[in-house]
């Protein structure tokens, strides 16, 4: 009597997915008539409800614009937007509000950086780190200013496992390197990057050093007193929250002597045709209306996800991880590309010579999204020879069974190209 | 399941790619590229001055969709004339994009009718598109085809 009421620790585990899963109305979906299995986490997670509707109570009830307006509505908009921004600086622990930015996502928050810290501060011969498993996000807005201003771009190489090796990275920085820009957790092999070794090591030369945490917020605390990097970026939409929607996070002394990037209104002190002085921080980066309903909405997201049980997730995910890993293990001709001592709950893998985006299709077809292709990572694909992967992304919604049932539409898509 | 797409014609082509390989002697060729897939072929032909296409052939790698779609496309056109091609080629694109009702439209597509279903998986259609791109490109002479640049 007493014994059947104390749940197992699985039973504990099954129950609290359970509860989690059910604040995600697109777990209702059917996909080809089956049971949606989101296996795409890494590319955009999906949407709890509190998000939604606190952007439609906005758009319904609360629109005004905001900073502007003395009338109640637009005191209210810009209450709770900047609300956003005192909730996204506890998130990841910066000093000071004005240390967050709000951009339409990570290509955003990267590309302000290069334009505006880089094309003020770096100059011909000064030398940019990047990694080799960086998203093209992280590559491209670097190339450009190496092509603007004469800089040098440099590559950390990765080994066979799909981790930076550090002692390359020492080796390449030096008094000439200016800027490192570093992925913290890689979208397409899961590789949690040593970036706290990597900050400081940048340091040490008097390089400064961006940490791109797209793939980083949704798994794990984030402390950037703690982290010390110079400026972190993510998207709100890998974080729950809304499509372009996204942050930068910069050291204060940093943003104040950068320039404004995007001109216009709110980003002004005073304008008049002789002199425009600027606004103070953080509006300087933040001209014309911005997406008011997907910061209100992001600051939705983070509530949501701060209201969980943050190590009960993690835990969760390692066992999803271990427990995918496991089960592709046993796949004949699966080969997991990414293995890595530190990772997240990332599955990239080929499947004998079966092309990525037939089975992508195939498992589609039985309810399964996976990602197929490069994932915005050539330099990674091209260093492993092949030319895509399929990628299973995991959340901490995610169950066994979903792992389970990937596995057997697999099984299917083996069978068709035996 | 999965019929619709994956059928043994094409699972078939996939395998056993027919007209696999470079020409030694080509008169025209262009290379294709789906960035989507990362699919990457080159399409040779040699065609006699009469505009007959004696010999085809292709290489390159890509998903089972666009190598079936251009084994079938090479079996299909070997022989006929340059303007049979264009012709073809005008019919594949309308069957892909669902367009063409193969029991009351008039047409000649025989063996690459399999790819009928394929309206219905929208991403995929610029792969079994890729090869007749490409061709289209060889024919105009146009070197690099990539699908972006149109359907």
């Amino acid at each position: 009597m007493f014994y059947s009421e104390v749940k197992s620790k699985e039973q504990v585990i099954k129950d609290t997915v359970q509860t989690w899963r059910e604040d995600f109305p697109a777990f209702q979906s059917k996909v080809h008539g089956k049971p949606l299995v989101y296996l795409d986490n890494a590319a955009t997670t999906l949407k709890p409800r509190l998000v939604s509707q606190t952007m439609q109570d906005y758009y319904l009830y609360g629109t005004a614009n905001i900073h502007r307006g003395v009338h109640y509505l637009s005191e209210q908009a810009t209450q709770a937007f900047e609300a956003t921004r005192s909730k996204v600086k506890k998130f990841i622990n910066a000093k000071d509000e004005c240390e967050i930015i709000f951009t339409r996502g990570t290509t955003e928050s990267i590309n302000l950086v290069a334009l505006s810290y880089g094309q003020t501060f770096l100059h011909a011969g000064d030398e940019i780190l990047i990694s080799q498993m960086e998203h093209h996000s992280n590559i491209v807005p670097w190339q450009m200013l190496c092509e603007r201003k004469g800089c040098i771009l440099k590559v950390i190489p990765i080994n066979d496992e799909g981790e930076i090796i550090v002692d390359e990275y020492e080796t390449l920085l030096s008094e000439k390197t200016k800027l490192v820009s570093v992925v913290y957790v890689s979208n397409s092999l899961g590789t949690v990057n040593p970036v706290r070794k990597l900050i400081e090591s940048a340091h040490r030369v008097g390089a400064i050093i961006l940490i791109d945490g797209a793939q980083a917020v949704s798994h794990f605390p984030i402390d950037l007193q703690k982290l010390n990097c110079d400026f972190f970026a993510f998207s709100g939409h890998k974080l729950f929250g809304p499509t372009g929607t996204g942050v930068l996070y910069g050291k204060q002394e940093l943003l104040e002597k950068m320039p404004p990037v995007y001109g216009g209104g709110d980003m002004i002190a005073s304008v008049t045709f002789e002199k425009t002085t600027y606004n103070k921080l953080p509006f300087k980066f933040e001209a014309g209306t911005p997406h008011i309903a997907g910061v209100i909405g992001l600051g939705a997201a983070v509530d949501y996800f701060q209201s969980l049980d943050l190590t009960a997730i993690q835990k969760h995910e390692e066992d999803l991880l271990a427990y995918g890993t496991n089960q592709f293990d046993s796949i004949d001709g699966l080969k997991i590309i990414g293995k890595a001592r530190e990772k997240k709950a990332i599955l990239s893998f080929t499947l004998g010579p079966i092309h990525p985006h037939d089975i992508g299709t195939i498992v589609d077809r039985e309810g399964v999204a996976i990602r197929t292709g490069h994932h915005c990572t050539q330099p990674v694909m091209e260093y492993f020879g092949v030319s895509a992967t399929a990628r299973a992304s995991l959340s901490f919604y995610n169950t066994k069974n979903d792992i389970d049932t990937l596995v057997e539409a697999l099984g299917k898509v083996q069978k068709i190209f035996q | 399941m999965n019929n619709e797409l994956y059928q043994q014609t094409i699972l078939d082509h996939n395998k056993k790619p027919r007209h696999y390989e470079k020409l030694k002697v080509y008169t025209h060729m262009a290379e294709g590229f789906n960035q989507l897939c990362g699919d990457h072929y080159y399409i040779y032909l040699s065609i006699a001055p009469d505009e007959t296409i004696q010999e085809i052939s292709f290489e390159g790698s890509g998903c089972a969709i666009s190598k079936a779609s251009a084994s079938l496309m090479t079996s299909r056109l070997k022989g006929k004339s340059v303007k049979e091609a264009k012709l073809l080629y005008d019919q594949f694109h309308y069957l892909i994009t669902g367009k063409l009702d193969l029991e009351k439209d008039t047409h000649q597509l025989e063996k690459l009718a399999v790819f009928s279903g394929i309206w219905q998986y929208p991403m995929r259609v610029k792969c079994a598109s890729l090869c007749w791109h490409t061709l289209r490109g060889a024919l105009e002479q146009t070197k690099t085809v990539s699908t972006e640049d149109s359907l």
